[in-house]
């Protein structure tokens, strides 16, 4: 069955759709998986907290230092009902990177008890995590004489689960991995690994920065123990991120960034925290960006992250069908639709990904080439990079047509039959 | 089209077929460059009798833009003094800060002056560097042990 959103009420907020592209071409947005567009709603929001109640959160006597704290307590209401979680376990931060390196620097700053790393303890990633959930983690194991360990990826584009008897055992201590790839689409079985981390007692961290903005997430059914995400892939500003994590880890950890806001009581020589998630604030937070990732949350709440989920597997399936018609194109990831989402990456014969890109834009289609920050698995599939296709809310079938004709008329320009 | 600017039929042509592509087994040193935006590699071999270039050679995976220029690049360097071809590299390093305002000189560029146009696509401007940058690296690590 077919079910899509009413693309065009909802390009009607997104004023870029107003802009022309080269040669006067539409926008044809296909790099939602980057960075997705914004709606007035958020910008607004944004603006409003800056013409209306701009002061320090948290600090201050006056009207609008109140106003302000209101508004960026209320975002955090936004953000934890969202998710399904408390408030006091929802963290602001700059970005999903943040969080993840906040999490890698607290664990060791902290070192004792289920933070404790040592050699002979692993890491346990897989080899379809973005740089950001491989990078922090490797420093830390660099840190502490710690092991890292990763899940392979099937040709298919799944995790490989056959081995996980073999790489979760006593001596895993952190497991980090993506909720869904962003290059793949795949969507990985969370639920299912979290039931044999909790058995071995490690601390299950989670990047949601592919799934949080596509189809509907409750922290507690997933049985992890963190979660990060970005708020600029979901509507939402730049400069904002998310860390969710569960109430007794969070009290036990170390901070990460020092600074005002975070303290309890301080005197020349030491300091003691505020509880979180205080404690991991340090200065004066991306207060308007936080508002707006609110108003964000919001707007997809009125559609219902249901009908979004919906929506994209709509066009993910027809995505699927038409490029499968393209002679010498490779999907690079799962072709059928189960545990799957909206980013489709493929390889063309004979065109490089970065050629293939600069042809597209030429028609307004904006899509992402390279290795999409997750260089292991461009190894993996003996290819130097892709070209992905990501969709979201605003997109629609002729979107998908567009990007079908533009591979074709690639072909043609450089004469690949 | 805008970009006929860029993809000249000279440019399709070094990438359908570049010369110099495949390594020697002979060589002073030996670099490997990466663009680490886009993945793109390049090894690159070469041999110095004295101050003079005597072969250049390289491999790699990368777009028509980068495999063509360091098609181009090596053919140009080769059997030129270290220091002509140093020269040579500035010029094609002044044509790709150009945003499109100059054409290159022919007489020193010969098929270089094809990738005008890269100037006018900032984000492609470093594929076209590549190579280049690659064989400067070498002419320098090259240089230092030849005086050796």
């Amino acid at each position: 069955m077919m079910t899509l959103l009413d693309v065009a009420a909802i390009k009607a907020d997104f004023p870029i759709f107003e802009k022309k592209m080269r040669n006067d071409a539409r926008l044809v947005y296909l790099d939602s998986g980057a960075t997705s567009q914004k709606p007035n709603q958020v910008m607004a929001a944004e603006q409003y907290f800056y013409t209306h109640h701009n002061a320090a959160v948290h600090r201050g006597s006056h009207l609008l230092a109140e106003e302000a704290s209101a508004a960026y307590e209320g975002a955090r209401e936004t953000v934890a009902a969202f998710l399904g979680a408390k408030n006091d376990d929802v963290i602001f931060t700059k970005s999903a990177t943040e969080s993840i390196n906040l999490l890698a620097y607290s664990f060791s700053n902290t070192a004792t008890g289920r933070f404790a790393l040592g050699a002979g303890d692993e890491i346990l990633l897989s080899e379809m995590e973005h740089h950001a959930n491989l990078i922090p983690w490797q420093q830390l194991a660099k840190r502490t004489g710690a092991t890292l360990k990763w899940f392979g990826v099937t040709p298919e584009g799944r995790l490989d689960l056959s081995t996980i008897d073999q790489l979760i055992s006593e001596r895993t201590k952190i497991v980090a991995l993506t909720h869904q790839s962003n290059v793949l689409g795949t969507i990985n079985p969370i639920e299912k690994i979290s039931e044999a981390v909790r058995k071995v007692g490690a601390i299950f961290v989670l990047d949601a920065c592919q799934s949080i903005p596509h189809f509907a997430v409750d922290v507690a059914e997933l049985g992890v123990d963190f979660l990060a995400f970005s708020g600029h892939k979901i509507l939402g500003p730049t400069g904002i991120g998310v860390l969710w994590g569960r109430a007794d880890l969070l009290a036990a950890m170390e901070p990460f960034l020092f600074g005002g806001s975070m303290i309890e009581t301080v005197t020349m020589e030491s300091a003691t925290w505020a509880p979180a998630p205080r404690k991991f604030e340090a200065g004066v937070p991306n207060m308007a960006q936080a508002v707006g990732l609110a108003a964000a949350i919001d707007y997809l709440n009125a559609i219902g992250m249901d009908k979004v989920h919906d929506h994209e597997v709509t066009l993910t399936k027809y995505a699927l069908d038409g490029l499968r018609t393209i002679k010498g194109l490779t999907i690079i990831g799962p072709t059928d639709m189960a545990s799957r989402g909206g980013v489709v990456s493929f390889a063309l014969d004979g065109i490089h990904p970065h050629d293939g890109g600069q042809v597209l834009d030429q028609y307004g289609i904006a899509v992402r080439t390279g290795h999409h920050c997750a260089w292991p698995l461009m190894r993996k599939y003996g290819v130097s990079g892709t070209t992905r296709a990501s969709f979201y809310i605003y997109n629609d079938l002729a979107d998908i047509d567009a990007l079908v004709e533009g591979i074709e008329a690639t072909k043609k320009y450089f004469k690949v039959s | 089209m805008e970009l006929d600017s860029l993809y000249q039929e000279v440019i399709l042509d070094h990438y359908k077929q570049p010369l110099h592509k495949g390594l020697s087994a002979e060589k002073t040193v030996q670099v490997h460059h990466v663009n680490p935006s886009c993945g793109d590699e390049i090894t690159l071999n070469l041999l110095l009798e004295g101050d003079l270039v005597k072969d250049v050679t390289w491999d790699g995976v990368g777009c028509s833009i980068s495999q063509a220029s360091s098609s181009i690049m090596s053919d140009l360097v080769h059997g030129k003094s270290v220091e002509q071809a140093l020269s040579i590299l500035e010029s094609f390093s002044e044509l790709m800060s150009s945003k499109g305002s100059i054409t290159g000189d022919e007489e020193i560029l010969e098929d270089g002056v094809a990738l005008a146009g890269v100037s006018k696509f900032p984000a492609r401007v470093k594929c076209a560097l590549l190579g280049w940058m690659a064989f400067k690296d070498a002419a320098l690590q090259g240089r230092n042990k030849e005086k050796r």
